[in-house]
């Protein structure tokens, strides 16, 4: 009775030719933690499902002698949680990916199915975004890449244009004395999404910030990247005085919708809060590194 | 019966359907199959009101797969004006809940349903379905629904001379409670409100019937009752009881959600119009759309206080939604409120309140917990003003023996009383607490049940022993069981089997539900055994050619007693079983009785929250309740009960919530939004179980199952406000509910 | 779409089936393969009773295609004991009573065995956490929690 058909792929290019092929009727299935939900929901009405789990640059984790990362899209929580360094690396991303859902859960779900599901409420994307990770895309016409920040364009929904599949993310080195973190709000201690979700990732020299870059969750249509907040830590301590501006900061951004999970006056007093800690986690990171 | 010489009573066996359990083995109602099976589909109702106008089903019926079409037309009409009451239900509106008739009452009611060769063309087919609805106003919360402008959902129900959504109400009445507060030193009077929660059984409802060419059907389900799906069964499809044969299948949880039925009628009609046997499973959406919740509530309790902490008057309204059909749990709300305690004058009033959302169905204790919230609630307020400490607020003015309480019955030998000088002896209330921390404590009350109850104990070939029971083991009773009639038989445990019975093969038995399980099949078991000991003895005595008075009955064996202690080597059972056709046939006893005695159930709780005051999360540290628990057949099993009440009221006073969208449509029908405790929201549970044996049961049994959900929503409310400095008065007390009132407060100072 | 034919193999066994390519793991499971011990609670993975080891991770196969099972080891709650000598988890869920009505227990004793498999010695804290994917409603989990690091212990002691 079903019209739907299932393929898995093994190159990226095959994968690349069929997705485009189907103009626009295909879904990627990497860990399928969204999309089978969505199946099973009607939400959506693929006619083709591809798997991209057996393509190599989907689903390894490379690190560079210049101490970047390639992380495939696909890669799930639990194998990003099992490398050597990544962890060691990118606390904040790799807490931040192994937040969503359950322990069943995370044996699949990826960054890459996070961001491109287009949630704002995604966790890894504040992360993401804060890590000025970028997503390198390929198409039938070749490859591009895109700062996650510029990923999103609206709840759901990405700038990838219909042919396109998300193949890995790139992580730059890290420069010493930094550190990055991730907290979220949900009511339970987990299983729930995000009703805020803020990701800070910062460098200390010498107990100064001199970089730092913010990412906010779940309270606008896309995840946002605040400015105002990174400046707001840039050139000082990161303490009481620096860490409420930056706080003021994402308050001021928070665009929120009320809904089941949140109101917009309790997101926007927690973007704040959760702003405040994230940066304390990752400055105390950033000290030990 | 002595608890030091109990060899089974009282000790932690294995439950006997256990290793089916823990291998994956055991047989739920979806698990089961036939041959030629087909599936059962629901159309639901895209309306919150609406009247039905027309309902075509010609193109479904005409898609390839579909074997039979359903509607309100194939189940048995119980007109409105003519009350048709069955146990606690009324068949007027179980026929509109599980099919709608001349109205769609919420989103999700059922008005057809499909079966086909597959769950998809079934689905497909009610698509298909073409209904057309006259869209009518409708009304979801209680302060809305009575009101004079809201609009009537029945036109046949009044209240007050005129229609109404107060579809009925029912008082109970002590002393005189006016005389009483003008007696009082403190008065304090306050409002409460509760949304609805789901007793969120992770199990969906399932049913697989099967109609035989001669009309006769069976079916298994997940029930807790396997003669109310009978009665339910033909009452709704006019086939006579004698030839339904309903099967309990294994349980995934029910929580008195599973004590009406909502697929297997449909499922029969099916099964008898297309000739296959129907399977229907419900999904989690449709569970959480259109099976029955509990009631929301709007409360107002006022208590009168001494100053030397005696209450001397109290009063309570109580108003609970019943969903789009009467029925709300008003007697469990109005009756068990004040039950702990020992008042002068009581006044408790509930009403009950239709409005567009699906029919509730029991919860743990219906009602009860509603009721508690507020008395306990205000309790705290009240050990406050007076300054008494709030269990010895309640120690004070506790329910004794003798203690005659509003709601009818005089209290026999209680242990109310002790739980709660228990919990103020214990370690949990000496710990000490940190910033942002508090405790809180709670007493609840639930009547609990005796009923019918029939069972069969029979003697093997080889001396062992086989007991069939007639009720659905939601919580490990058949361990208790067996327990008991290892006991009373002096045999090892591992000899006594314990299997369901369904309704071809035990005598009728009441729903598992009211607590009273073990009570009242302990009480027939008991029956059962003894009149087995009996026959054993008389087997005894006639191959010892003796009077059978001169016969014992110990350890497992017969013993000559009397003038000829002694005289012969004991008979063991085994030896008696092998010789039962030469002394007078098969050995075995039965019992089909109506039980009573089920005294209510008593509990105080203790508790401990954190919260997190940038978030308003509150966070249980620590909990610890106390019991009187009768008689522990199976300690592990009791304090199974009193842990998983503690958790579902966890639940209902922090997260769980139904939230409705402008258009009267649940907006979060399944376990993401729907927030039950997860494992990590949790500490470990404390139980103490007090044991003061109920004097009317052979072994001292007293229902445990409902008691633990009653005190847990008022024992978090007062430790958030001996946290906060805030009282709380509406549920779920939510991190956004916290932060906001947080604000408040501080902003105040 | 034809039905698709896949080659797998579940708890040591090889095994074969045709199933729709939108099918799930858990529907295989259960209507196909008659492997009825997973248990669907809600079809969106928020419950875990449908929990299975899809190559040693632990999944919900609600989640999974049964397409995707093509060429993997596939574990459920059939193969946890040997025959029938229980593995000890289940052993310790009978004796502590770490479960009432049983409809959870396969999806719990699954994940709590992926857990002791890959660390041997867990917190309190990290197996309510492991679990939190596990929804039960009769327990309140405390019994289970127990089981867990009760069989853990044992375990580690037995193998000293």
């Amino acid at each position: 009775m079903t019209n739907i058909q299932y393929l898995a792929p093994t190159t990226l290019d095959e994968a690349v030719n069929l997705y485009a092929a189907a103009a626009g009727s295909a879904r990627i299935l990497a860990g399928g933690t969204d999309l089978l939900v969505q199946l099973r929901s009607g939400m959506i009405n693929p006619g083709i499902i591809v798997n991209v789990k057996k393509i190599k640059e989907l689903n390894s984790i490379e690190q560079r002698a210049d101490g970047s990362f390639i992380v495939g899209a696909s890669v799930s929580g639990a194998q990003l949680a099992k490398h050597s360094s990544f962890g060691k690396t990118w606390p904040g991303v790799l807490e931040a990916l192994n937040l969503i859902g359950s322990t069943q859960v995370q044996g699949r779900a990826s960054l890459g199915g996070n961001l491109c599901n287009g949630s704002p409420a995604g966790d890894s994307i504040p992360a993401l975004i804060a890590a000025e990770a970028t997503l390198n895309i390929q198409g039938p016409n070749g490859n591009r890449q895109l700062a996650v920040k510029d990923v999103l364009s609206g709840p759901g929904r990405t700038n990838l244009s219909q042919d396109e599949i998300a193949v890995n993310f790139s992580f730059p080195p890290r420069p010493v004395g930094s550190g990055d973190a991730y907290l979220r709000m949900i009511p339970r201690t987990e299983m729930d999404i995000a009703v805020v979700g803020c990701g800070v990732n910062l460098t200390l020299e010498n107990n100064i910030c001199t970089s730092a870059t913010v990412g906010l969750g779940a309270v606008a249509p896309v995840v946002l990247k605040v400015e105002a907040a990174a400046e707001a830590l840039v050139g000082n301590k990161i303490e009481e005085e620096s860490l409420e501006r930056a706080a003021e900061a994402c308050r001021a951004v928070c665009n929120p919708i009320d809904d089941k999970r949140g109101t917009i006056a309790y997101r926007t007093k927690v973007a704040g809060v959760l702003l405040k800690r994230a940066a304390t986690i990752a400055s105390q990171r950033a000290e030990g590194a | 019966m002595s608890k030091t010489n109990n060899k089974w009573i009282g000790e932690r066996t294995i439950r006997p359907d256990g290793a089916d359990k823990v291998t994956g083995r055991a047989s739920f109602a979806a698990d089961t199959t036939m041959p030629g099976m087909v599936w059962g589909s629901v159309l639901r109702s895209p309306h919150p009101h609406a009247n039905i106008v027309n309902i075509d089903t010609t193109k479904a019926a005409s898609l390839p797969g579909v074997k039979a079409i359903v509607t309100s037309k194939d189940i048995v009409d119980f007109p409105l004006d003519t009350p048709a009451p069955l146990g606690i239900q009324d068949m007027r509106w179980m026929t509109r809940n599980i099919m709608a008739r001349e109205k769609v009452l919420f989103h999700g009611h059922p008005v057809a349903a499909v079966a086909a060769t597959s769950e998809e063309i079934a689905t497909e087919a009610c698509k298909l379905i073409e209904v057309t609805y006259e869209i009518l106003p409708w009304v979801i919360e209680l302060e809305e629904a009575i009101k004079p402008e809201a609009p009537i959902l029945h036109n046949t129900i009044e209240f007050e001379g005129k229609p109404s959504n107060i579809a009925g109400t029912l008082e109970h009445k002590k002393g005189d409670v006016d005389a009483g507060f003008l007696k009082a030193d403190t008065v304090i009077e306050r409002s409460f409100t509760t949304r609805p929660v789901h007793q969120g059984y992770i199990e969906p409802h399932a049913c697989l019937v099967s109609v035989a060419a001669d009309g006769k059907a069976t079916i298994w389900s997940s029930s807790q009752g396997q003669f109310m799906v009978r009665a339910m069964t033909s009452m709704l499809t006019g086939i006579q009881q004698s030839d339904i044969r309903a099967i309990p299948a294994e349980i995934g949880g029910g929580f008195g959600g599973k004590t009406i039925v909502y697929l297997e009628p449909i499922a029969t009609v099916l099964a008898q119009k297309s000739g296959h046997p129907v399977k229907m499973v419900m999904s989690r959406e449709d569970v959480m759309r259109a099976t029955g919740p509990t009631s929301g509530s709007m409360s107002k309790v006022k208590i009168g206080a001494k100053k030397d902490g005696t209450i001397i008057s109290v009063q309570g309204t109580f108003y609970l939604q019943a969903g789009c059909l009467p029925g709300s749990p008003i007697r469990g709300a109005a009756g068990c409120a004040f039950a702990p305690y020992n008042i002068p004058n009581v006044h408790s009033q509930g009403y009950d309140v239709v409005s567009n959302r699906s029919k509730v169905a029991a919860y743990r204790a219906p009602g009860a917990p509603i009721g508690a919230y507020a008395v306990e609630s205000v309790l705290d307020e009240i050990a406050e003003a007076v300054g008494i400490d709030p269990l010895e607020l309640r120690l004070k003015n506790a329910a004794r023996e003798g203690t005659k309480t509003a709601h009818g019955p005089v209290y026999p030998r209680i242990g109310f009383a002790e739980t709660l000088e228990a919990a103020i002896e214990h370690p949990h209330n000496k710990v000490t607490l940190g910033n942002f921390q508090g405790r809180g404590v709670a007493s609840g009350f639930w009547f609990n049940a005796g009923g019918e109850s029939s069972a069969q104990v029979n003697i093997t070939e080889d001396g062992n022993v086989v007991v069939t029971t007639g009720h659905p083991d939601v919580g490990g009773s058949r361990a208790s069981i067996a327990n008991i009639t290892a006991e009373l038989l002096g045999i090892d445990y591992q000899r006594v089997s314990v299997l369901i019975g369904d309704t071809a093969t035990i005598g009728y038995s009441n729903l598992t539900g009211g607590s009273r399980v073990l009570f009242a099949s302990g009480i027939a078991v008991t029956n059962s055994t003894e009149k087995v000991i009996k026959t054993l003895r008389e087997r005894a005595a006639i191959i010892w050619d003796i009077d059978p008075d001169a016969v014992i009955w110990e350890e497992g064996e017969a013993r000559p007693a009397g003038p000829n202690a002694g005289m012969f080597e004991p008979l063991k059972l085994e030896e008696l079983a092998d010789r039962a056709t030469e002394t007078g046939g098969p050995i075995g006893a039965g019992a089909q009785l109506n039980t009573t005695g089920a005294e209510g159930g008593f509990a105080t709780h203790m508790c401990d929250v954190e919260v997190d005051i940038e978030l308003g999360i509150v966070r249980i540290l620590r909990y610890t309740s106390f019991q009187d628990v009768g008689r522990a057949v199976h300690p592990s099993y009791v304090e199974g009960q009193m842990q998983g009440g503690v958790a579902q009221g966890i639940g209902w006073a922090l997260n769980e919530e139904y939230i409705y969208n402008k258009d009267g449509i649940v907006d979060n029908p399944g376990f993401l939004d729907y927030r039950m405790p997860v494992c990590s929201d949790l500490p470990m549970l404390d139980t103490v179980m007090i044991e003061v044996p109920n004097p009317k049961h052979p072994q001292g049994v007293r229902g445990v199952g409902e008691v633990p959900l009653v005190p847990p929503l008022a024992a978090i409310r007062n430790a958030i406000y001996n946290a906060l400095g805030i009282r709380f008065y509406s549920l779920p007390m939510s991190p956004p509910v916290v932060l906001e009132a947080l604000e408040i407060s501080q902003a105040a100072e | 779409m034809a039905k698709m034919h896949v080659s797998t193999n579940i708890n040591g066994e090889p095994e074969e089936f045709l199933c729709e390519p939108n099918e799930t793991m858990l529907d295989v499971l259960r209507d196909r393969l008659n492997l009825t011990g997973s248990k669907e609670g809600c079809g969106s993975g928020d419950c875990g009773a449908c929990s299975i080891m899809l190559d040693d991770t632990l999944v919900c196969s609600c989640l999974m295609l049964g397409a995707e099972a093509e060429g993997a080891n596939i574990k459920t709650i059939e193969g946890m004991a040997d025959g029938l000598t229980l593995h000890p988890l289940q052993q310790k869920f009978l004796e502590t009573a770490a479960l009432q009505c049983g409809i959870c227990t396969p999806g719990m004793l699954v994940a709590a065995k992926a857990l002791l498999d890959e660390n041997p010695e867990p917190t309190e804290t990290e197996v309510r956490f492991w679990l939190a994917g596990n929804l039960c409603r009769c327990t309140g989990y405390d019994k289970i929690v127990r089981a867990v690091l009760d069989t853990a212990e044992e375990i580690r002691g037995k193998a000293q």
